[in-house]
């Protein structure tokens, strides 16, 4: 229960060296540890918030220009759009122009085949009517045909009207009054004097009659009288039928109709 | 039966004696200075430390945390003093475990030694923060009939703090001995296990009372708080 003094001045000596080395090996070191490691922490929250801050404005920045990018795209997309429509109208366009010009040239060339096809059987045709009518009628020709072709001409002098007659007087009058009589036969007698007889009631005073033979007649009789004609024959029928024939079968009027195109290829086929 | 470590001497020479309590407080620092230089000398800054290095850094921000609340707003400055007190203190005492150990605070040369520490503390850091003057005007507050209450306050409380760490310390070792002659078997280390709760208690109060104490002579008087200005 005493004290000892040199005790606790040893004590008091030993404590305070013992607060030195404490500061110098504990607190100090330690201390500093963990202020560091507290800077250390404030910087990588600091730098983790910076680093955030930005990532979140990048990111911003991103969905900004990725928003800009889909826009583009859009009004892009919609430009190309209307732009492949606005040039495929006009192709559709041109090529229905083009299908036209075409359709109209070939409707034009069909035609014009067309009518020249029907012009060329029409004179065909004709031409074959003509010649078989002729042929027929050179076949039958005789004596006996020209006997009743004079009778027919005999009967139309006397029923002779008008202009006619009257020109046929007026040429006979001013000329050497003679009338030249041409016949695909030769006439006999009694013809001769029943067409002279004829003859004289038409015009009114006696004919000299001159009587010749023309083959190219076929069948008939020409009387001319200082150029002035009255002909019942053949070939005038025949050229008389022509001139129908022709007038009969006018150019046809341009067929654009398809629904006429069977017709016209039966008739080409044929 | 020894009633003080003071009594075993092992070498003396006049004046100056080497005894039990000197030799187990140097065996304590050796302990203290020594694990702390052989854990600091690998600390890291970095956020993965050692274990040791944990527990040193609890030990240290614990104190740390009890100085500010004790009224000492910036503690790393009295860390050294007080950490240094606590630390000594229970580490003294947590010794009693140990077969054939005495704390050298059983001894009142040494809580005499420091309560003296204490003693000396408080004026040298009331001075160092408020200057000689301000600090020597803390014994005449609040009027001069105070001061000799004051010295004698300080007076006496050094005794308290010597008295009371000694008795406690040494009352332990005292009822273990009593208690070891007569039933050996299992009171002592009922009473070993109270005296580890009575030694942290004990240098829990001693350390926090130093605290105080210093706090109360760094403090300066609070000015007068202005009156809010109302608009």
């Amino acid at each position: 229960m005493e004290i000892n003094w040199f005790t606790v001045v040893a004590q008091l000596l030993n404590f305070l060296l013992l607060v030195w080395l404490m500061k110098r090996f504990l607190y100090q070191p330690v201390l500093a540890a963990i202020e560091a490691r507290e800077q250390k922490i404030k910087a990588q929250l600091n730098d983790a918030s910076m680093q955030k801050t930005e990532a979140q404005a990048e990111r911003e920045q991103y969905q900004q220009k990725n928003a800009d990018f889909d826009q583009r795209k859009q009004t892009l997309l919609a430009t190309a759009h209307a732009e492949a429509q606005a040039e495929r109208q006009q192709l559709l366009d041109e090529a229905r122009q083009d299908a036209d010009t075409l359709r109209t040239k070939q409707a034009t060339a069909h035609q014009q085949m067309q009518e020249k096809m029907h012009d060329d059987l029409t004179h065909q045709t004709r031409q074959t009517v003509l010649s078989l009518t002729k042929k027929a009628l050179t076949d039958l020709a005789s004596a006996g045909l020209e006997a009743q072709a004079l009778a027919v001409f005999i009967g139309r002098i006397e029923h002779l009207q008008g202009t006619e007659k009257q020109g046929f007087i007026d040429a006979f009058q001013a000329g050497a009054k003679r009338v030249q009589v041409r016949s695909a036969f030769a006439l006999s007698a009694e013809q001769q004097a029943e067409l002279a007889a004829a003859l004289t009631a038409l015009i009114g005073t006696e004919a000299a009659c001159t009587f010749t033979t023309a083959p190219e007649l076929i069948s008939g009789i020409t009387l001319s009288a200082n150029g002035y004609q009255l002909a019942w024959s053949v070939p005038n029928y025949l050229a008389e039928l022509e001139s129908s024939l022709a007038a009969a079968t006018p150019p046809r009027e341009p067929a654009g109709e398809s629904e006429s195109e069977p017709e016209l290829r039966h008739h080409a086929s044929n | 039966m020894n009633l003080s470590p003071d009594e075993v001497v092992f070498w003396r020479y006049g004046f100056v004696t080497i005894n039990l309590t000197l030799v187990t407080t140097w065996g304590i620092m050796l302990l203290m200075v020594g694990g702390s230089f052989l854990i600091t000398r690998k600390l890291k800054t970095g956020l993965l430390i050692s274990r040791w290095q944990c527990a040193l850094e609890i030990v240290v921000q614990g104190i740390n945390t009890q100085i500010a609340e004790a009224g000492l707003p910036r503690p790393e400055k009295y860390i050294g003093f007080i950490g240094t007190l606590f630390l000594f203190i229970a580490i003294a005492n947590v010794g009693i475990v140990l077969p054939w150990y005495q704390p050298p605070t059983g001894s009142l040369s040494t809580t005499a030694a420091l309560a003296v520490a204490v003693f000396l503390a408080v004026p040298f850091f009331g001075i160092g923060k408020t200057g000689v003057l301000a600090y020597l005007k803390t014994y005449l507050q609040p009027t001069f009939i105070m001061l000799p209450f004051n010295l004698i306050s300080d007076a006496t409380r050094t005794l308290a703090l010597a008295v009371r760490l000694f008795g406690n310390i040494m009352s332990g070792g005292m009822i273990v001995g009593i208690l070891l002659s007569i039933s050996p078997l299992f009171f002592p280390i009922i009473m070993n296990v109270l005296g580890l709760l009575t030694g942290l208690v004990q240098a829990y109060i001693f350390s926090v009372l130093a605290t105080v104490y210093i706090a109360a002579a760094v403090a300066k008087p609070a000015p007068p708080e202005p009156l809010p200005v109302s608009n």
